[in-house]
């Protein structure tokens, strides 16, 4: 009886290993840390912020003061406000452009990997050609065309564009575990391949589909960031892009008004910094040979 | 019971599928109820294809599969699970044959979820509890253990018991005992002997002859794709034909033999051909035995 309580401790503990070591390691706890603060900023902050960040609420290019933490722009807005809207909409891309090029990326990956075959000739050339595809020229040709651009827009375009590399490894990843037995078992059990797949094959590959999930987050709110920055951002939203570019078509480092461009910029690299730390980190968690015991 | 016709296998291989890859070749058997009929070859003689085929993983090039005269290769989803209620398999790895991430009993429940939707929980559990001990297991000491924790014998022996929950007639055995320990190996061997006691009809694949005369009625030995020669066991094994099947017969090592004592004459085979072409006829040379005709 008590080898037996013994192995049943033994086995809980295997299934919170990653958990464990997840929340002792430094760098998942730093980088998690920086992105959920932000993210919380971002989604509270708003509702506790009366004036709106196109709002003139305040003296011209003032530095940051009680009044206005982060001081006011050219033309007297609070860049606070705008800040915290623009955090907002950059986790908003974030996670729309991410998660749309996450389940195109599994969607195909799966199929190709699973079925082979013809099926994956087609696939495999499709991810091929849009991942060879200049994805900055063909975003700012669309982005130019588009009338009024949102940033929900801008998160589906960004999530079609960036999906491939997560197809190509997901496909060679399903590649090698198809052939393992117990898929075979699976079939003779009678289940359906969407079944093997989610059930049998999927849970294998967790840890890397964690991984890439946060990658593709990271990546998205760095494109958009950029295209932003280039004056094809949100027209009708404030991003931290936006006010980076804002900022520079007024001038601002000529005008010294730095808590102008300052937040959003660091806000910018500390949430893909942090993206990344966290990744490195996860990655020690998953892979024991990377742990400092 | 279960008999193949004339099947050929190839596979499409490189881009586009541009090469053919012939990997069976114009293969005709049965197996009846309550017999072990083991197919014997080198590596690439295409025997795992032959249990992939009869376990509908991949489906015949040319030629067919019938279960008491039905042709089984079939087109839905229900049919093919109609097939698994009465076929099933076991695969040579017994650590590759479980999901490493979940508990090894889930291959029961899995089990469950297909075929035995409505059975209440105790029924069940009664029921697994009958199969683990029938092949020789006691299911308090395998139950809710990952696969890790058990021994490729145990694991083995739980996909058998797995098989067992439905009322199979036919089980395709691919290797199961090739990576396990000798002292276990009888074990299992002995579980498929009373199996076979019971009715049910084994396709054993294997490379170890030894094995397949221990255990089996009717044998069949393949090369490249196709029979070089079939019959009862005692026959193919007492009076070999094929220079094949000699070969294979001498290569056997032996308990009182030692690498010294004499170096095992070959005899010289023919090369790999044409795999497309018909491959050499079987001519029948006594009661229960066939023999390809050596160029």
């Amino acid at each position: 009886m008590t080898t037996d309580a013994a192995l049943n401790a033994d086995v809980i503990g295997k299934r919170n290993e990653h958990l464990y070591f997840a929340l002792r390691n430094p760098k998942v706890v730093i980088g998690l840390s920086i992105v959920l603060g932000l993210l919380l900023l971002g989604l509270i902050g708003p509702l506790f912020l009366s004036s709106s960040p196109t709002a003139y609420v305040g003296p011209k290019s003032e530095a940051p003061s009680a009044d206005y933490w982060f001081g006011t722009t050219v033309h007297g807005r609070d860049v606070f406000v705008q800040f915290a809207h623009g955090l907002r909409s950059s986790y908003l891309v974030g996670f729309l452009g991410g998660g749309i090029a996450f389940v195109i990326g599994l969607t195909i990956g799966f199929t190709a990997g699973y079925r082979g075959g013809l099926t994956d000739e087609f696939l495999n050339m499709l991810t091929n050609v849009v991942l060879v595809l200049p994805a900055l020229v063909v975003l700012i040709v669309i982005s130019s065309y588009m009338e009024v651009r949102g940033v929900v827009t801008q998160g589906v375009i960004i999530g079609l564009f960036s999906w491939p590399w997560v197809a190509r490894a997901v496909r060679a990843q399903t590649f090698t575990l198809r052939n393992r037995d117990y898929v075979d078992l699976a079939r003779l059990t009678g289940k359906r391949s969407p079944q093997i797949v989610v059930r049998e094959v999927m849970p294998n590959m967790a840890s890397y589909l964690l991984m890439s999930m946060i990658l593709l987050f990271g990546g998205a709110i760095l494109f958009a960031s950029m295209l932003d920055f280039i004056g094809l951002g949100p027209t009708n939203a404030v991003s931290l892009g936006t006010m980076m570019q804002q900022s520079m078509a007024w001038a601002a480092i000529h005008l010294g008004l730095w808590w102008w461009f300052v937040p959003p910029g660091l806000a910018i690299t500390a949430i893909v910094g942090a993206l990344y730390i966290t990744n490195v980190g996860l990655d020690e968690v998953f892979n024991p040979k990377l742990r400092e015991m | 019971m279960l008999e193949l016709q004339n099947v050929w296998k190839s596979y499409r291989v490189g881009a586009l599928g541009s090469k053919k890859l012939t990997a069976v070749r114009d293969v005709s058997f049965s197996v009846s109820r309550g017999e072990v009929l083991s197919v014997v070859g080198e590596s690439g003689s295409g025997k795992s294809t032959i249990g992939k085929m009869v376990l509908q993983l991949i489906p015949p090039t040319r030629g067919a599969v019938r279960l008491d005269g039905r042709e089984v290769t079939a087109r839905r989803h229900s049919d093919r699970k109609a097939y698994y209620r009465r076929v099933q398999g076991v695969f040579q790895d017994p650590f590759s044959s479980y999901n490493p991430i979940f508990k090894a009993d889930r291959v029961f429940d899995a089990v469950r979820e297909s075929f035995f939707p409505g059975l209440k929980r105790a029924e069940w559990q009664d029921k697994v509890d009958r199969s683990l001990t029938s092949v020789g297991l006691e299911p308090g000491a395998v139950l809710r253990k990952y696969p890790h924790q058990l021994s490729g014998g145990q694991l083995q022996r739980m996909l058998i018991a797995r098989a067992l929950l439905l009322d199979i007639e036919l089980l395709v055995a691919d290797e199961i005992i090739s990576m396990l320990d000798a002292s276990t190996r009888i074990d299992v061997l002995n579980l498929l002997g009373a199996l076979k006691e019971r009715g049910l009809g084994v396709l054993f694949v294997t490379h170890d002859l030894s094995l397949a005369n221990y255990i089996s009625e009717r044998v069949i030995i393949m090369r490249h794709g196709a029979v070089v020669e079939m019959g009862a066991t005692g026959k193919v094994f007492g009076d070999p034909r094929h220079p094949y099947s000699r070969n294979l017969l001498a290569s056997v090592p032996q308990l009182h033999r030692k690498w010294s004592d004499a170096a095992t004459e070959f005899e010289d085979l023919e090369p790999d051909g044409d795999r497309e072409a018909d491959p050499a006829p079987l001519a029948r040379v006594g009661a229960d035995h066939w023999v390809a005709a050596a160029a």
